[in-house]
């Protein structure tokens, strides 16, 4: 019997679970929802068209999913977890061979009308899979090589798959969060210590070798890691964008431009103005304040699911909400850092904010899974 | 899996604590969002900003509007012509080649320019505004305007050039503006930047060189928005620039236009001056060119022509032309030997037509002699000996003193190009450029205007003007710069005596119209206009023994390039002077018979202000004048069509 199979009696049933949903988390999701609609509106030169209107239809279906999700008993979710993992390989595994090719690589899987972004997908399936695979396991395990090396397949799979469609961004955060669920399940120390001290002494090997007699890459390898980590020596390609960003990021000063007037923006000095780089047009006319706002309002979703989290009990819904937090952290912190400079331009998008669709739904779902965990947690202490 | 309490217990406890960990991490992240976020908005806001705006705005000059250039009495010499042309842009224009084919069938367009066109078209954003065809009519402008809804893309537009409408008739003097050159801007210190404006011009010769600083006025800007790509979004301000001065010359529209008609296709140069204030009236040369084809860009055969005719029409002979001055020097040597005391009134000296000076025979250009001369005689018929005998006694240096006295060897402050100081020689200037000693003969030779003595026409006529006024009269040529009557002072006194004036004046005199004078059939009969001059005829080349024993006697039987220049000095009317003449005609075998007669037509030109009257010519040359004249006035232009119309 599983633990899943709780005490009926004790748990909401019906419309009753609307009243123990994780609200505080629906109305702050909402309120960093109407924030990307308004900078989609502004970007867009003060109009609806093209960007905010599909984004709120969006949002309004994503919306629906969530809840739809949130009221779907969580041992429903476990029990298909490995089922939707298989599917997101599946079709990651279709994006290689009949994938659409936009931006300069193969990302999106035509089906009929709908136009699917699996790499998106995978990010909720690798921490859905992940958090039944530690929910299956034997605690004592955790840290077997074994059993940590099978974990670490769950999440190389489609990393690996997304990594050569290229999409560094998602890869990026698609790999990280997956090992970041691995440490919340209770894997060792010691083999992120050594992971830790052997990437960075492989980096720091490489790096010294340059220019001696054993360099272990070539020349134009060097460059382009050169190029990656500081974008300035290419002031017309990656450079130029990053520059112009930071232009609009600073112009705004404490209190911004106003709404709408952000010259940056306006005059298209920004590049994905209404995607990757929309948080540089919001700090541009919202100044300081508004970005920090934002900030703030990140903060305070990642704070109410790792309530959720904490109230959890269960394993499965324990690391599922929290391979939600982390993913959703790490969406965010990956966005800014790299509009600010302070990382390599890679294709990350800001998360509810950015104009896409595919990112947005996938990640009302998660947050649909983790409401599920939130409503279907057991009431009664052990 | 169904988990024992204890189990369940340590697998939360796990979970909360990494949770923690990892929850510490993330509010390290977070702080180092806000921190960077503090950085750029609140330290470095103001440097961003400044970035930013750099970025958007931009700033465009407005050309001024170039000054007008007019003569005295307000004709129009150099104006802004509105000049029309096409352009299009290729965004709206759709399918450039179907407009352009279009476009051919309204105005004429040759295939070079289709072809320039849209080079220049896919070379620039499809939203740069490409110069399909300029300077076209208004007729043809109003044929594209009425086709317009099947001409996307294609607007006219007006925009101001420079033009000439006395056409040649001042492109020595006044030149001509062109496209600002590599060379303009490396001879400019501080290059103003509406130098950098594509199309921008630049003047190139004559005043409108000279006066390029105050005619060119000072550039507007606007401040402008624009996006990434460069397309304008809208004009923030605009800071008006204020046009070039005008510029008022002494010259005379009318009378240059009589003077270039007169000189007509010979190779020759002409210059008239008011002798009390030196304003000159006209300065021509010719051929003249137009100095439209100059602004518009000159095409390579066209300039070919004007180069390689050998009448040399580019260049400016009234300044930068140098002839020896031949008789009309005359002057100068007569009163330098009066200054210095070795002659009067009375001495008269045999001519027996040559005179043997250290074992050479100087001629007298009249073969036979011409008797007992004295000074007013020598003057008047241009006797040689009389001079040579002069000219042993005073020397060089006497000579050169007078003749720089009187204006000559000096370079003039015109605003003209290249302006030429001639060559007053002396002693230390044959030592220093020939490495020879003076010898007596080349001060024969220079008491006669030839040898190394080389006079521009601008110097004759200021020498003719300070022997009509016995006064240091300077030459100039603006009479008033935005409105500013430009300053002009009294020309100081020569301190010639009277007495030696009159002697020369005299002499001038009986050679217009004394019946043996070089000039007699150059006359003028009317009391009022009568003139007193000088004829010079300077040799460029002697007749060669060869060519003597070929046959070869008179000046017209010599190909024209090695004829004898032919000059002619004068002022009128002879009893109260007001203007002085010199005419040089290159090649034009004697003074009397080619330049004389161009001087007497020009004074009375000057002097009734119209067409020479009749009854100013002796009655027997009446009927020959009279026809002269009439084909003259067919080719002068109308009065009034200067387009003093135009703003």
């Amino acid at each position: 019997m599983s633990y899943l199979e709780y005490n009926v009696k004790r748990m909401p049933s019906g419309i009753a679970k609307v009243m123990h949903l994780n609200w505080p988390l629906v109305v702050l999701v909402t309120a960093v929802s109407c924030i990307g609609f308004l900078m989609l509106h502004s970007v867009a030169g003060g109009s609806m068209l093209p960007w905010a209107e599909p984004q709120m239809k969006r949002f309004a279906l994503g919306l629906a999913l969530m809840f739809a999700i949130a009221f779907v008993p969580l041992w429903f979710w476990r029990s298909i977890a490995g089922l939707a993992y298989a599917v997101s390989v599946l079709l990651l595994l279709g994006v290689e061979f009949f994938g659409t090719i936009g931006m300069g690589a193969r990302r999106w899987l035509e089906l009929g009308p709908i136009r699917l972004q699996p790499s998106e997908l995978a990010k909720i399936t690798v921490v859905m899979a992940l958090a039944a695979y530690y929910d299956w396991l034997d605690l004592k395990r955790t840290s077997h090589p074994l059993w940590v090396f099978l974990a670490l397949l769950i999440v190389a799979i489609p990393t690996l798959l997304v990594l050569r469609q290229p999409d560094l961004g998602t890869a990026l955060l698609l790999g990280l969060g997956g090992v970041l669920v691995i440490f919340l399940a209770g894997v060792s120390w010691i083999y992120f210590a050594v992971a830790i001290l052997g990437g960075g002494g492989l980096v720091f090997a490489v790096m010294a070798s340059r220019g001696t007699d054993w360099q272990l890459l070539k020349d134009y390898q060097y460059r382009r890691i050169d190029a990656f980590l500081d974008p300035s020596i290419d002031p017309l390609g990656a450079g130029y964008h990053i520059s112009q960003a930071k232009i609009a990021m600073g112009s705004g000063g404490w209190a911004g431009r106003g709404y709408m007037e952000g010259t940056q923006s306006r005059l298209n000095f920004l590049p994905e103005k209404h995607t990757d780089f929309i948080f540089t047009t919001l700090a541009e006319e919202l100044g300081f304040v508004g970005a920090s706002s934002l900030l703030v309002l990140y903060v305070l979703i990642i704070g109410f699911c790792i309530f959720t989290v904490l109230r959890a009990a269960t394993r499965f819904g324990a690391l599922l909400s929290a391979g939600v937090a982390v993913t959703f952290f790490l969406y965010f912190f990956v966005n800014m850092s790299m509009v600010m400079g302070l990382l390599p331009v890679v294709g990350v998008p800001l998360p509810l904010v950015s104009y896409g669709g595919s990112a947005m739904l996938v990640l009302m779902i998660a947050f649909g899974l983790l409401q599920s965990a939130h409503v279907h947690r057991p009431r009664t202490p052990s | 899996m169904k988990r024992p309490p204890k189990e369940e217990a340590e697998s939360a406890r796990l979970i909360t604590r990494r949770s923690m960990v990892l929850g510490g991490l993330q509010v390290a992240a977070v702080g180092a969002l806000v921190l960077r976020m503090q950085d750029m908005q609140l330290n470095q806001s103001d440097q961003y900003r400044l970035l930013a705006e750099e970025n958007r705005i931009n700033i465009r000059l407005i050309p001024p509007t170039r000054g007008l250039i007019h003569d005295r009495n307000g004709v129009l010499i150099a104006g802004n012509e509105q000049n029309y042309r096409i352009v299009m842009v290729r965004e709206d224009a759709g399918d450039v080649d179907m407009v352009l084919d279009r476009l051919r069938k309204l105005i004429v367009l040759s295939e070079d320019e289709i072809a320039r066109a849209r080079r220049d078209i896919m070379r620039n954003r499809p939203f740069v505004p490409v110069t399909i065809a300029e300077r076209l009519s208004w007729e043809e402008v109003a044929r594209v305007a009425s086709n317009a809804p099947a001409l996307p893309g294609i607007t006219p537009e007006v925009g101001l050039s420079r033009h000439y409408p006395l056409v040649e008739d001042f492109a020595h003097s006044v030149g001509y503006v062109g496209p600002v050159s590599e060379r303009d801007l490396e001879a400019l210190e501080a290059p103003d930047p509406v130098l950098q404006i594509p199309r921008f011009q630049i003047g190139k010769i004559g005043v409108e060189r000279a006066q390029e600083d105050r005619l060119r006025g000072t550039a507007g800007s606007r401040r402008i928005e624009v996006n990434a790509v460069g397309r304008v979004m809208r004009e923030l301000d605009r800071v008006e620039g204020q046009a070039g001065a005008n510029v008022q010359l002494t010259l005379d529209a009318r009378l240059q236009n009589f003077v270039q008609a007169r000189l007509g296709g010979e190779s020759a140069a002409a210059v008239v001056m008011d002798v009390h204030s030196g304003d000159l009236l006209a300065i021509s040369s010719a051929p003249g060119y137009d100095p439209n084809l100059f602004v518009r860009g000159i095409s390579v055969p066209d300039y070919r022509t004007l180069l390689d005719d050998p009448y040399r029409p580019l260049a400016d002979k009234t300044v930068q032309g140098m002839y020896p001055p031949g008789s009309t020097f005359k002057m100068v040597t007569a009163l330098a030997a009066l200054d210095a005391g070795e002659t009067n009134a009375n001495e008269r000296v045999f001519c027996p037509g040559h005179m043997d000076i250290s074992g050479h025979r100087f001629h007298c250009w009249r073969r036979g002699g011409h008797g007992r001369m004295n000074m007013v005689s020598a003057l008047s018929e241009s006797c040689d000996v009389y001079f040579y005998e002069m000219a042993q006694r005073i020397g060089i240096d006497r000579i050169n003193a007078m003749s720089e006295r009187l204006g000559l060897g000096v370079r003039y402050d015109l605003p003209m190009s290249a302006v030429a100081a001639g060559l007053n020689p002396s002693r230390e200037w044959k030592q220093a450029r020939r490495g020879a000693p003076w010898v007596v003969g080349d001060t024969i030779n220079a008491s006669i205007g030839q040898g190394f003595v080389l006079t521009t026409p601008l110097q004759l006529a200021v020498m003719t003007a300070r022997l009509a006024t016995n006064r240091a009269v300077l030459p100039r040529m603006i009479r008033a710069v935005g409105g500013q009557e430009a300053a002009m002072a009294e020309a100081r006194s020569l301190d010639l005596r009277p007495e030696w004036l009159d002697l020369i004046r005299r002499g001038m005199s009986e050679c217009t119209n004394h019946a043996r004078g070089t000039a007699y059939s150059s006359r003028i009969v009317q009391a009022d206009y009568r003139h007193a001059g000088k004829t010079g005829t300077s040799q460029v080349f002697s007749i060669t023994r060869a060519e003597r024993e070929a046959g070869i006697r008179r000046q017209e039987d010599l190909p024209w390039n090695r004829r004898n220049h032919a000059l002619f000095v004068s002022y009128a009317p002879e009893d109260a002077p007001r203007i002085a003449v010199a005419v040089v005609v290159e090649h034009g075998g004697g003074g009397s018979s080619a330049a004389a007669p161009i001087g007497r037509d020009i004074v009375l030109a000057a002097l009734s202000e119209g067409m020479p009257p009749l009854a100013a010519y002796p009655t027997p040359q009446r009927n020959r004048i009279e026809t002269q004249m009439r084909e003259l006035q067919s080719r002068l232009r109308p009065l009034g069509d200067g387009g003093s119309d135009q703003a």
